[in-house]
């Protein structure tokens, strides 16, 4: 079979002493996956071992293994506090809001730029819109900042100018909502844009050609051609960004809000406590069981959706 | 007919046009503020343009740049060698991965697919590499870290997969290793989509201040450029807040903190937003290069 493929000398020659039928080409391609695989190993799943300290009370000086067993403990606690609800419902709720405002902006922006004819212009559009996505959040809380500021910020004095009254933008956590989804928008609406962008491109020219002779207008031919050859990869991308509902784009939810306590009731979510219960209180076991617990929630999610979506189209299933 | 379709055509342009310009607020004031008199800030608030040009603010950045040029170095230092490294080993593990009769190739593929779907979290991973690993304040904390994602290893395997089998199976014939197809014939192949992966990875990097913000503490020379303009906004802040005691009216106002955030902050994103933007449809076409199954 495949031993007549095997025409390195070294390999012939070896092959039938030994037991072992391993070519010699093929220990050639394990050998290029060793760095890689350990890597992979040491950065990923050794802190997966590191998930043991959720079930303890960890001291450094203990160490991992040596730290006293507490049990479910600390899942417990944050189960029964305020911040359980509070973060969940904030993840849950905002990451919904940018999931469905972020998919409507980007197939309307995607369509209405397919309508347009010259090329330069398409061009000039979307590197403009793509631009935002090369900057960082930190950058973005500086721009956000600028706007935003209550003393200085552009809106304000716009807002003062027509005889109202300057708000005070970074204590009402209730405006974030809006102002972290604009933010999500800005960023990222030019990249996933380009996804629905690029399955219009393969729409086969002549059917609008045909529509176009039976006389049907922009709107029919959007409506009745375009929309719908979008509508599976719409319910894909959705699905699959449910998947990961639970977990939060933490520069977002860190860096525009600047971390300021008053808005917390809003824009604190899992990924941030996470962050602030292991550097401000310092308490390590009870941030890893909150990671934890996300983790394994964000687990189950992920298989529920890739279930679905292969139900729906095996083809577009992660796996 | 060909004149509705010409007024949409306009009317399309325009809403674009509207749209872009709303893009381009945010770096308009940042550009403009930066080269705002400070005075002016304070009595008039931020503006779309500098209604009293000035370059304080970047005269004062510069006037001590070792903060910047240091943090501008270690950025490009662990920018460039993330690329380079991240390019090459995940070529190097997806490379064997599109080889159908692989023993243990699902297996493989398994193993780097497992890590997008669970993972240990922030903390484990902050106490390895502070206290097994000992990577906190050292530059290989941005490099190590994340080399290998797996996303990118499955977009190799499917360029490669594309790649014809013939050229590869002539090559093992005439009794070249493995070795030498993968680096004089598969590589060489695929630069386009080698060239989408390293800008991925620049970009990534390019931007990282997490890393910072987590384990440089004692080393302010390896603080990443993101991360020191995190750092300059909230020390200002701090600055402000503790020192109206010391700080008459007027010492505060020739303390340009306004205008010298914006200026930094454009020292850090002005040469990302030239250099970037020229790359685009390396990046674009890292979106679409079809798909990444597991």
């Amino acid at each position: 079979m495949d031993t007549i493929k095997e025409t390195s000398g070294a390999a012939v020659a070896v092959a039938p002493k030994k037991k072992r039928h391993i070519k010699k080409s093929h220990l050639q391609l394990y050998s290029l996956c060793v760095i890689p695989a350990l890597l992979v190993l040491v950065f990923n799943y050794l802190p997966i071992y590191g998930l043991l300290i959720s079930f303890k009370d960890y001291k450094y000086s203990k160490g991992i293994w040596g730290s006293d067993w507490v049990g479910l403990d600390n899942f417990k606690f944050f189960i029964q506090s305020n911040d359980f609800t509070r973060t969940t419902w904030n993840t849950l709720e905002l990451n919904a809001i940018f999931i469905f405002f972020g998919i409507v902006a980007a197939v309307l922006v995607a369509v209405l730029l397919f309508e347009i004819q010259s090329r330069k212009a398409v061009k000039t559009y979307q590197t403009i819109l793509i631009t935002p996505h090369f900057m960082s959040w930190i950058i973005a809380s500086y721009m956000v900042y600028a706007i935003l500021s209550p003393e200085y910020g552009i809106l304000n004095r716009i807002i003062e100018m027509f005889g109202g009254t300057a708000i005070q933008w970074y204590s009402i956590p209730e405006v974030w909502t809006w102002i972290l989804l604009l933010c999500s928008l800005w960023k990222h609406v030019g990249m996933d844009m380009v996804v629905y962008y690029a399955a219009l491109m393969g729409i086969d020219s002549s059917l609008f050609e045909a529509a176009k002779i039976d006389g049907a207008n922009k709107i029919q031919i959007a409506w009745y051609i375009t929309i719908p050859t979008l509508v599976p990869l719409i319910t894909m991308l959705s699905i699959l960004k449910v998947g990961g509902i639970f977990r939060s784009d933490f520069g977002l939810f860190y860096q525009v809000p600047r971390d300021i306590g008053a808005l917390y009731p809003r824009t604190d979510t899992i990924d941030t406590y996470v962050y602030r219960v292991m550097r401000e209180i310092g308490d390590f076991s009870m941030s890893t069981a909150i990671g934890f617990l996300q983790s394994l929630v964000g687990f189950c999610m992920v298989m529920l959706t890739n279930f679905i979506a292969r139900k729906i189209d095996p083809s577009r299933a992660l796996f | 007919m060909e004149k509705s379709s010409r007024t949409t055509q306009v009317f399309l342009n325009i809403l674009f046009v509207v749209l872009c310009i709303l893009f381009l607020i945010p770096f308009i004031m940042l550009i403009s503020a930066s080269f705002t008199d400070e005075k002016e800030i304070i009595m008039n608030g931020y503006n779309l343009w500098p209604r009293k040009f000035s370059l304080e603010a970047y005269k004062y950045v510069l006037r001590d740049p070792t903060a910047v040029v240091n943090a501008y170095k270690t950025t490009i230092i662990f920018s460039v060698v993330s690329m380079v490294l991240a390019t090459l080993l995940m070529s190097m593990v997806a490379y064997p991965l599109t080889k159908r009769d692989l023993k243990g190739r699902t297996g493989l593929s398994f193993y780097l697919y497992f890590v997008t779907l669970f993972s240990g979290g922030m903390v484990p991973s902050y106490i390895l590499i502070t206290q097994y690993l000992h990577l906190q304040d050292t530059i290989w904390v941005y490099i190590l870290p994340g080399l290998i994602s797996p996303w990118y290893v499955f977009m190799l395997r499917t360029f490669f997969q594309g790649l014809p089998d013939s050229i590869t199976e002539a090559a093992l014939i005439d009794g070249a290793s493995e070795y030498r197809i993968f680096f004089t014939i598969i590589l060489p192949l695929s630069k386009p989509v080698l060239a989408t992966i390293a800008l991925f990875t620049f970009l990534g990097r390019w931007n990282l201040w997490w890393e910072s913000m987590l384990y440089i503490n004692k080393r302010d020379d390896l603080v990443s450029l993101q991360y020191l303009l995190q750092k300059i906004m909230r020390q200002i802040t701090f600055l402000r807040e503790n020192s109206t005691v010391t700080l008459t009216e007027d010492m505060a106002a020739t303390l340009p903190s306004e205008s010298v955030r914006m200026a930094t902050a454009m020292l850090v994103a002005g040469p990302a937003l030239v250099v970037f933007p020229f790359f685009q449809k390396y990046f674009t076409r890292g979106l679409t290069v079809g798909s990444v199954k597991g």
